[in-house]
């Protein structure tokens, strides 16, 4: 068993084109950390010096994380962590 | 090239000009590698803003699953520009992240006319296409 992460289009250049890959760890932060071990250059996409990046949404099961706990969201075997690109934009 | 049902693209304008002045969003979802938009799906701006929009997350979560099951995708993105003409912004670049949608933009900084255009926002470039309406 492990965490089943769903990846967009837009960074499956991280997982060799992958929609879906699998990590471990006990927070939502250790599993960032887990995948970027495989899958280097990803964890920066989603994460910068202020936790998840803004226009970024990461769902624990169907859940926004920043419901949830940010990045020190607790996960475990079974769920499943699915990333969106924040569809936005605007006139200026 | 944007090809798009008369009843989608009144749907667009109908919500832009409701929503006016602030900015309207949402997509056409249409089945998967068809580039043929079937499925009106207005989006909540959470920005609620007469320069920005943000789809809400939660009902972004729940549009995407219901794509996914269905084996459709975001064929069509679409927003507007409410004192500006339709064209994509900075933001709209830097923030386009579906390389495979096209980006629709309307303009109803005109009370009696939109202005409805179409483009594709890959990897920071813009490129217009023309947009036929079918019946």
């Amino acid at each position: 068993m492990a965490i089943e992460v769903r990846i967009p289009t837009i960074l499956r250049t991280y997982t060799d084109g992958a929609k879906q890959v699998e990590g471990t760890g006990s927070t939502l932060d250790e599993l960032l950390a887990d995948l970027e071990q495989r899958h280097g250059g990803l964890r920066a996409r989603l994460v910068d010096d202020g936790g998840l990046r803004r226009f970024v949404n990461v769902y624990l099961n169907d859940e926004d994380v920043r419901f949830l706990a940010g990045l020190d969201t607790p996960v475990k075997d079974g769920d499943t962590v699915t990333v969106l690109p924040a569809v936005a934009g605007g006139a200026i | 090239m944007l090809t798009i049902p008369q009843n989608l693209y009144d749907q667009i304008v109908a919500h832009a000009r409701a929503d006016h002045p602030d900015e309207a969003c949402g997509v056409l979802a249409g089945p998967a590698r068809s580039d043929r938009p079937e499925r009106f799906i207005p989006m909540t701006n959470a920005a609620r803003s007469p320069t920005f929009y943000e789809f809400d997350s939660t009902e972004q979560f729940r549009v995407w699953q219901e794509m996914e099951e269905r084996d459709e995708e975001p064929v069509v993105i679409y927003h507007s520009h409410t004192a500006t003409e339709a064209y994509p912004s900075r933001t709209d670049i830097t923030l386009a992240s579906e390389p495979g949608a096209h980006y629709v933009l309307v303009s109803t900084r005109e009370p009696t006319s939109t202005e409805f255009r179409s483009y594709r926002i890959v990897d920071g470039r813009v490129t217009e296409e023309p947009v036929t309406v079918a019946e």
